[in-house]
């Protein structure tokens, strides 16, 4: 298992390296897991190698997300995670993102799944998607203020949302 | 709320608002309509009525703490929404599971695909008119839902897989209760096939309605039945196991029609499949045996040794108050939910509670293909379309 995985890791930073020598950054290992950073400048033509070169074939964008490590900088990480179907394999791409600029370009045009994926990241986290065709809200109002899955937005919210008992009593009394 | 332009703007079309609270959408999916006569020509789906922001509040949570958020994403499937959550956070800590447990976590898996299933068969059929295999399905789901309640005290939001396996030890007589339920589920599949497979009003609402290339499944990163019924045989519990699902022989059903009336005979072949799984792991699982590993200060140390060792009095202590902390890194595992590819990405920063827990829910990215089976189709087979994606919309917007 760890084995493979790590051959795994060699086979897609290879292919990506032979490619561009500049567009792979990183490869990390974690628990059998396979993590290739990649600069954000590469991140659309890298996500088209993996999807259509011969030997990788990652035909399935299977999850996009975004972690928030407020206050470090740089501080979006973006993490797509790929499945090859056809080689049952899996890779994560990993592109780090400033907040000065929070700005990657949209996959919309390797993976059409990415749509509603890259919508939710920019709801939530407020990363916007070059060439992305509709970006748009996906799960909050269209007026909500603020992007509740960054660190620094609280859990309860901004705003003091009165709970129904309050409101109740507001209501009951004359 | 969202406001739409229509494709063509000819004063010829009209937009029609379906739901939020139409009873055919299972919960609260609106859909903007925009329609030539009967036909759809486009398709907006709008979500969030439901967004609960569970995401966030397992930051604010210990890891073991938001386990009971997780029950309540697929209301559908709590213990497969545990069961990957858990995995993830074991991954992080890199802690193994006794056999036995995994063998109980498979069995109650398929126990809660099976009951997925049943809901889904019974509403999708009273969706499209035949009432009475809702009744039947009900009253099977009911029996799985007793064996729910004698494992774990509930019925549904059960949080019975734990972080290093599993709540509580199987009760007194639980071999008895799922043998009977082995004895009584298959001739009960039989009877929704009698009442539906060869039924010509089932097949005139579903057969050729729906369809979806395989290419453009795979493009919008379809899983799950839907998937499958396009003829491409991905699971996750054969293609990247877990819990020891290597260890079980059961086949992926796969059609190649990829219309409503496929995902119909996979989800019924499905069940039949979880049958098999159920009975193996029967046979695997000993009468005695540990239901939790043993990591000192990660996992709750036993109740018997609790009451000798001062060590393990103090882990308890520390693991119910303060939590533990992973390594830093990350970790993403996935599942075969009733839907497709769950999964649950965890972010660990070596504090006591996660930096982001994300789930890859499989409603959500399967419904984003919605417009794609509906439009150019009739305002009717919206309905069967929306119930063969089988959504659950607490998991869609979470």
């Amino acid at each position: 298992m760890k084995e493979s995985s790590s051959q795994n890791a060699n086979v897609v930073a290879e292919r990506l390296r032979a490619w561009n020598s500049k567009a792979v950054a990183e490869v990390i290992q974690f628990r059998d897991e396979t993590t290739i950073v990649i600069p954000r400048e590469f991140l659309r033509a890298s996500a088209e190698h993996c999807r259509q070169d011969a030997k990788l074939r990652y035909d399935l964008l299977s999850a996009a997300t975004c972690v928030d490590r407020f206050p470090h900088e740089p501080r979006f990480e973006l993490n797509y995670q790929l499945v090859s179907i056809p080689r049952r394999e899996r890779v994560r791409l990993k592109v780090r993102v400033s907040g000065n600029d929070p700005v990657v370009d949209s996959l919309v045009p390797v993976w059409p799944g990415a749509n509603w994926l890259e919508r939710e990241i920019f709801d939530l986290f407020g990363i916007r998607f070059n060439g992305h065709p509709d970006l748009r809200r996906i799960l909050l109002p269209d007026d909500w203020e603020g992007h509740p899955l960054r660190r620094d937005y609280p859990v309860e919210g901004y705003r003091d949302v009165p709970s129904t008992g309050e409101l109740f009593r507001k209501s009951s009394t004359p | 709320m969202t406001t739409v332009d229509t494709a063509t703007g000819a004063a010829k079309t009209m937009v029609l608002n379906m739901g939020p609270q139409h009873p055919s959408t299972h919960g609260v999916l609106r859909i903007l309509l925009e329609l030539d006569g009967e036909n759809v020509v486009k398709a907006i789906p709008d979500l969030g009525y439901l967004h609960t922001g569970i995401e966030k509040s397992c930051e604010d949570k210990t890891y073991s703490q938001a386990i009971t958020l997780t029950d309540r994403m697929d209301y559908l499937n709590p213990l497969g929404n545990n069961l990957v959550y858990c995995l993830a956070v074991e991954k992080l800590l890199g802690v193994e599971i006794p056999k036995r447990a995994q063998y109980i976590r498979v069995m109650m898996v398929e126990l809660q695909r099976i009951s997925s299933h049943l809901v889904w068969l019974g509403t999708h059929a009273i969706d499209l008119g035949a009432m009475s295999v809702f009744l039947y399905c009900f009253r099977e789901r009911e029996e799985i839902l007793k064996i729910f309640e004698l494992f774990s005290g509930q019925r549904m939001m059960t949080s019975y897989i734990r972080i290093g396996g599993l709540a509580l030890d199987p009760p007194t007589g639980w071999r008895q209760a799922i043998e009977r339920f082995l004895k009584m589920m298959p001739s009960r599949v039989d009877e929704y096939e009698t009442l539906l497979t060869e039924n010509r009003i089932w097949i005139g609402r579903t057969k050729g309605i729906g369809y979806i290339s395989a290419e453009d499944a795979v493009a919008l990163s379809m899983t799950g039945p839907t998937l499958r019924a396009a003829g491409i045989a991905y699971d996750n519990r054969k293609v990247f196991p877990y819990s020891s699902y290597e260890e079980f022989d059961f086949n992926v059903p796969t059609r190649t029609d990829s219309d409503c009336y496929a995902r119909y005979l996979i989800r019924v072949a499905e069940m039949r499949e979880s049958l098999k799984i159920i009975r193996q792991a029967l046979d695997k699982i000993t009468n005695e045996g540990p239901i939790r590993a043993e990591a000192p200060g990660v996992i709750p140390p036993q109740r018997e040794k609790m009451k000798t060792e001062m060590e393990a009095l103090i882990y308890h202590f520390k693991i119910f108050t303060e939590g533990f902390s992973p390594a830093p890194g990350e970790a993403y595992v996935s599942v075969e939910s009733p839907r497709g590819e769950l999964g649950c990405f965890i972010a660990s920063d070596g504090s006591p509670k996660p930096l982001r827990a994300h789930f890859r829910s499989p409603s959500y990215i399967n419904l984003q293909a919605l417009p794609k089976l509906i439009e150019g189709q009739l305002i009717a087979d919206v309905i069967a379309c929306i119930g063969t994606i089988d959504i659950v919309l607490g998991e869609v917007d979470r």
